[in-house]
């Protein structure tokens, strides 16, 4: 056997990207473990979102709904998804490591007694797993004991599934303790933006405390981010600073990003910042400290007054765009 | 109300982590350690409640070599009332500390467990989930702001998560764990550090709770990562976007 199930999950209807990595990372770890892929949709009213899951080359989507699924809560969704672990025999259960994933993959592990790898970037021909620890300083190679396993995966280290043939959809009835349901779903306050999702963008441009305050984010990164159609992020001491909100920050304890292009304007490059970013394709590093550490995994390096350069950059981008 | 906080000794997260050459572990070395920062903020957060409602208790819990003793009297010389160190030699994963940690819950019935999400050494984010599974209790993970009802019998968390926040009410008991935003954690007074050397700091043999702590997640080798390739400095920003252009074709 050795089955795989993908938690897929979804955001108002759609599959964002990291869900895209994820089946992939899904279909990589059935291949080293000789058995299918699988997937599963939980929710209410998830019908086409399953169907969507279903395109992108999975074995079967096992759906399961009810009205304590509507919204994300831990308890009930490790009730559902360890039932379709249990009854379908799954060998290794697999989430990205978005909020949800963190949040839900232990506790469902945790239910199963199953041992668990965080944050994998690789499923090895051997069996074992490859994954960063003390904030991206070691790579290291891990095995699960026991069955099943458990893993969520980073998504900057898988490439988006592609569609691909069309799985089977299987609805499962769901057992649902109403009564042993604890937690409530209160609100869910958005950070609006018109910008790509920080995770999901090919260009990103971060600022951190060099920018001085939350109003320069918005004169000098806001423009040159419009002109490159680029997502904004943050490093922690400026969110800390209180520039940005939370969840801007790039980081070991934020998000992890690796986009086409990255723009760290005003940043320092601690350790912590280094291990959300150093993944990206081309680097750029503008910051008036030639020693900055940054420059160090910068591909080009600017040694500028940001408050020049940026609005200049800007202008150069506009050009060239026209 | 009884509050636990479990805090785990890590290396500093401003030290330079290097790798052995055999591949065994981390270079030691002349590393300082610390308690996890995540884990700070859980204690300093417990010591606000318990200020907040004027009364109650805040247990620290450690596993680890005796050594880790060091990070609890830090913890202790925050303001913690007493310390729990279960000792070990051994590699103990997330589901071990799990379920240590439901053994100290269960014998010291505590009303709410406060914890950092994740500790800065093997980065994997799951112990206070698989702790709330194994108790059966209602979790908050990424907390950046928890606020106890008035009768102290559910508590309404805020949550760190993609895209925004998310309000969530729990009854208590709970496990609740700390993102970086919950608080500042103060600093250890001197006359805090004073008395935390009076404080109770019991040593428990890990073998003495009876728990399954063989390990389910094994790390087989460590490497440093990949160097990147250090790249080139430019002189001016039409350099620049020359480069992106033409180049790394990126824009």
């Amino acid at each position: 056997m050795g089955d795989v199930l993908v938690f897929a999950e979804h955001v108002k209807g759609k599959l964002p990207k990291t869900t895209l990595a994820g089946i992939a990372a899904g279909k990589q770890a059935a291949s080293r473990l000789g058995g299918a892929c699988h997937a599963a949709v939980l929710g209410k009213g998830v019908d086409a979102v399953a169907a969507e899951v279903a395109a992108y080359g999975v074995s079967k989507v096992f759906v399961v709904e009810s009205d304590a699924l509507e919204h994300y809560v831990a308890d009930a969704y490790t009730d559902a998804l360890a039932q379709v672990v249990k009854d379908k025999g799954i060998e290794m259960l697999v989430a990205t490591s978005t909020a949800v994933g963190k949040d839900l993959l232990p506790r469902v592990a945790a239910r199963l007694g199953a041992g668990m790898a965080s944050e994998v970037v690789h499923f090895n021909e051997d069996g074992t797993l490859t994954r960063p620890m003390y904030a991206g300083n070691v790579i290291a190679t891990v095995k699960i004991e026991g069955s099943p396993q458990v893993v969520s995966v980073r998504a900057t280290a898988f490439d988006a599934a592609k569609k691909e043939g069309s799985g089977a959809v299987e609805k499962l009835s769901a057992s649902l303790d109403a009564a042993k349901l604890k937690t409530r779903f209160v609100e869910f306050k958005e950070t609006k933006s018109d910008r790509p999702v920080l995770t999901e963008a090919s260009i990103v441009v971060s600022g951190g405390r060099g920018l001085k305050n939350g109003e320069n984010f918005t004169t000098y990164l806001e423009p040159l981010c419009e002109a490159l159609g680029a997502a904004m992020g943050a490093s922690r001491a400026a969110v800390d600073a209180g520039f940005v909100p939370n969840d801007l920050q790039v980081g070991q304890t934020g998000k992890v990003v690796a986009p086409t292009l990255y723009i760290a304007v005003g940043i320092s490059g601690a350790i912590q910042h280094l291990a959300g970013m150093k993944d990206s394709k081309t680097i750029v590093a503008i910051n008036k400290d030639a020693e900055a550490p940054i420059f160090q995994v910068a591909d080009y390096g600017l040694v500028a007054d940001l408050f020049k350069a940026v609005p200049e950059l800007t202008e150069e981008v506009k050009k060239l765009k026209h | 109300m009884k509050i636990l906080v479990p805090a785990k000794r890590v290396p500093d997260p401003n030290s330079t982590i290097k790798v052995k050459t055999d591949g065994s572990g981390i270079v030691t070395d002349g590393l300082k350690w610390v308690i996890n920062p995540f884990d700070e903020i859980a204690i300093e957060e417990a010591l606000r409640i318990k200020e907040k409602l004027g009364g109650g208790e805040v247990v620290l819990a450690g596993i680890g070599s005796k050594a880790s003793s060091e990070q609890l009297r830090t913890g202790l010389a925050m303001g913690a009332d007493r310390a729990i160190l279960v000792v070990t030699e051994e590699a103990i994963d997330s589901l071990a500390v799990a379920r240590i940690l439901h053994k100290l819950v269960e014998a010291e019935k505590v009303d709410l467990v406060l914890m950092g999400k994740q500790a800065i050494d093997a980065d994997s984010n799951q112990a206070g989930q698989m702790l709330a599974e194994l108790l059966g209790w209602p979790q908050a993970t990424f907390a950046s702001q928890v606020e106890l009802a008035a009768d102290q019998k559910s508590a309404k968390v805020t949550r760190e998560v993609d895209g925004g926040l998310e309000v969530i009410e729990l009854p208590l008991p709970a496990v609740v764990t700390a993102d970086l935003r919950l608080n500042e954690p103060r600093y250890a007074s001197l006359p805090g550090i004073m008395k935390a050397r009076k404080k109770e700091l019991k040593e428990i043999p890990l073998a003495d709770l009876g728990v399954d702590t063989a390990p389910r997640l094994k790390v087989v080798k460590m490497e440093p990562p990949a160097k990147r390739q250090g790249g080139r400095k430019v002189e001016t920003v039409q350099d620049l976007i020359q480069a992106l252009h033409s180049e790394a074709k990126v824009i």
